[in-house]
């Protein structure tokens, strides 16, 4: 048995003449929290569903808890969880329903008092005969999260399992994930926020279907090398003046203060002294953020 | 993992049993098609119009002639609207439209009549409509007889016109042949049948798709065959309350008889309910979304409702249309129950048909069964 739950090398997919997913490898050791982010159409759904054999790779090989992604598909789902992107179980069944089903589906053999134990874990147990499609967002996430673990699956792949849950509810849903993490569980997490990419162990950033970087979050940052200087009381306008200046790639605005970024830190440097000499302003270096790295990758990232 | 797990099966009965209570509309359509359907065409079929708009050319007026009209005129089912001067100007009323009935009473009639000599009367029918003029046709003979009968009385009465003194010739003109009500009504069962059943399996997994549910069944630990079965026998079950609500209906309302053996029937009606399931079933699979399922399913209805001879008699049809015929599960289906409801036949008389049924589902199954995806690609 390898030390990895996913580990594909080459994975590609097309659709139509569009490469959507190409030549990707991916290594998640078990038990880690593997981030995984890029920008919309990325592939990021796409590589998802080819792990778990919703989607059938045009190329590439690999193992996924030791089986082969490619020929034991029907197996693997049997001992994954994976949280869809968009809630996409059933909303004409009750939340019981829909557990019941799940459970029933992977042959569970204490079905009712397993899908009890999750309604009360949940704190649904009042709320069991309510329609799936009746819940609030929050409550569909946990009620998904729910369902893909009443198999106690060995891997978890969560497809942007916070978009649209509210800050509090989202902490409680990371607090959950580092626990069943610290219980063995592999989870792949896709996500947009930066906050949650600094909670992963791991992070993998791709675009256009490319992996552009890998690592733990402070080895994506000393790869991009990104330098960053905070400007203290420019006005509004002078963002644009700014973002002309030799070696500036990024100028973001934070309040008062703004954050301007590029690779090439001696012509930033330079730049951003003499503007601010000009203008009597003063700065002084930051540590760069994931959110500023990543959209760095980004534009040298483009095809 | 075993490779096909009657668990799992019944999960997704229960699963579609739960959902298919729940929808509404959809469980209103299943009851309710064939109800409106029965209704709309029973409302065609009605076996009894009345008032029919008739013209009579008179080329006498005798008292004959006068009895007959206001017999006519009483007996509800004629309404004289127009009394042309010539059979030609009659004639054009018919071809228009105006009038159902052309009765032409000839010179000379009731001295003919008194002398024994069956003088004619014609009476020419629009019968584009067959079913509309059947029973006032069938009224017509009696009601001369007997407005002619009551005419002399006294002395004279041995002259009276005896049953058959006058020579009643029909002509059925557009539509010698003519369709009725045993026609139709145990036709109706096939279109209904086809139609709700191709568009409730095309719309099952449709719909899952659309909703993108469908990706979550396919992360489950599911066999294609376990999806396929679960999605259709619930509908076998619907096909069934159908059958029952249109057999009761066509009896009890139209008083189709039952002659033949309700079993056979009934087991007949399986292979077509499959074959249609199977249909549906194929539709699904290449199907995007519920738009596209309900496309494919009038594109697949409207050949079976027409060249079947549902609406126009098979024989009449040109080869080419009679060859599609045979190849629509409907045009086989009808031979089989207006032959076991009517005709009285039985298991060998139905062969013929049924084997068709059967192989048309073998092939249907076959291709859907290749266009099933267990994958989203
Ligand atoms: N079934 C499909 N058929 C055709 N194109 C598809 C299909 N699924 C995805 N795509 C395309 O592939 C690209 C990648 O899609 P994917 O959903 O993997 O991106 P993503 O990284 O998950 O994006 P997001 O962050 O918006 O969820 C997109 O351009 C999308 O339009
Ligand atoms: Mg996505």
């Amino acid at each position: 048995m390898t030390a990895y739950a996913i580990d594909v090398r080459g994975l590609s997919k097309s659709f139509g003449d569009k490469k959507v997913v190409d030549g990707l490898d991916l290594r998640v050791e078990r038990g880690a929290i593997y981030g995984f982010l890029g920008p919309n159409g990325s592939g990021k759904t796409t590589t998802i569903r080819m792990l778990c054999g919703l989607l059938t790779a045009d190329a590439g090989e690999g193992t996924c808890l030791g089986l082969d992604v490619r020929r034991d598909s029907n197996v693997i789902k049997s001992q994954v969880g994976y949280m869809t992107q968009k809630f996409t179980w059933w909303e004409d069944l009750t939340i019981e329903e829909n557990l019941r089903f799940a459970a029933r589906m992977h042959g569970l053999a204490n079905a009712r008092s397993v899908v009890d134990a999750a309604l009360e874990r949940l704190g649904l147990a009042q709320r069991r005969r309510q329609l799936a499609g009746e819940l609030s967002g929050g409550w569909k996430q946990r009620l998904a999260l729910a369902a893909c673990l009443l198999h106690q699956p060995r891997l978890l792949l969560l497809d942007e399992p916070t978009a649209g849950v509210d800050p509090k509810a989202r902490r409680e849903f990371w607090a959950e994930i580092h626990a069943l993490a610290r219980e063995g569980l592999t989870v792949l997490v896709s996500t947009h926020y930066m906050d949650e990419a600094e909670r992963c162990h791991r992070l993998a950033y791709i675009a256009f279907g490319k992996l552009l970087a890998e690592g733990t979050p402070q080895q994506i940052l000393d790869q991009v090398g990104l330098c960053t200087f905070a400007i203290d009381g420019a006005p509004a306008v002078a963002v644009d003046e700014i973002s002309r200046l030799p070696g500036v790639e990024q100028v973001v605005p934070f309040g008062l203060r703004l954050h301007v970024s590029g690779v090439d830190a001696a012509t930033l440097s330079t730049s951003v002294a003499g503007y601010t000499h000009r203008h009597q302003l003063s700065w002084q270096p930051v540590d760069s953020s994931l959110e500023d790295a990543f959209i760095a990758l980004m534009r040298g990232g483009k095809p | 993992m075993n490779p096909f797990s009657w668990r799992r099966l019944l999960a997704v009965l229960a699963k579609e049993f739960i959902q298919m209570r729940r929808d509404r509309l959809t469980f209103a359509m299943m009851v309710g098609i064939p109800i409106m359907q029965l209704c709309l065409f029973g409302y065609a079929i009605n076996t009894d119009p009345k008032h029919l708009p008739t013209a009579i050319v008179a080329a006498e007026s005798s008292e004959f002639t006068r009895r007959l009209i206001s017999a006519m005129t009483l007996s509800d089912y004629f309404d004289i609207v127009a009394t042309p001067a010539s059979i030609d100007h009659g004639r054009e009323l018919i071809a228009r439209g105006d009038v159902q009935f052309l009765l032409r009473i000839p010179p000379d009639f009731a001295r003919d009549l008194v002398r024994g000599e069956r003088p004619a009367l014609l009476v020419e029918i629009d019968a584009t409509d067959p079913v509309a003029s059947g029973n006032a046709m069938a009224a017509l003979g009696p009601l001369v007889e007997q407005s002619l009968a009551s005419e002399i009385k006294g002395p004279l009465a041995h002259l009276n016109p005896k049953p058959g003194s006058i020579d009643l010739r029909i002509q059925r003109r557009y539509n010698p042949e003519g369709l009725t009500a045993y026609n139709i009504v145990p036709g109706l069962m096939g279109v209904i049948l086809t139609m709700t059943l191709i568009m409730m399996t095309g719309l099952a997994i449709a719909r899952e798709r659309e909703r993108g549910t469908f990706e979550n069944l396919l992360a489950m630990p599911v066999r294609p065959l376990e999806i396929m079965l679960g999605k259709l026998v619930p509908y076998i079950l619907v096909a069934y309350v159908q059958v029952g609500v249109i057999l009761v209906a066509a009896h009890l309302l139209f008083a189709v008889p039952i002659l033949g053996s309700l079993w056979l029937l009934l087991g007949c009606t399986l292979a077509f309910i499959v074959a249609n399931l199977s249909v549906g079933l194929l539709f699904s699979t290449l199907a995007k979304n519920q738009m596209q399922a309900m496309q494919m399913t009038f594109f697949f209805f409207l050949p079976s409702m027409l060249l079947s001879g549902f609406m126009f008699p098979f024989r009449g049809m040109p080869g080419w249309a009679q060859a599609i015929g045979e190849l629509l599960p409907l045009t086989h289906f009808l031979r089989i129950v207006r032959g076991i409801l009517l005709k009285v036949n039985g298991p060998a008389d139905v062969w013929p048909n049924l084997w068709p049924l059967l192989a048309f589902t073998l092939v249907v199954v076959a291709f859907g069964a290749k266009r099933f995806r267990k994958t989203l690609d």
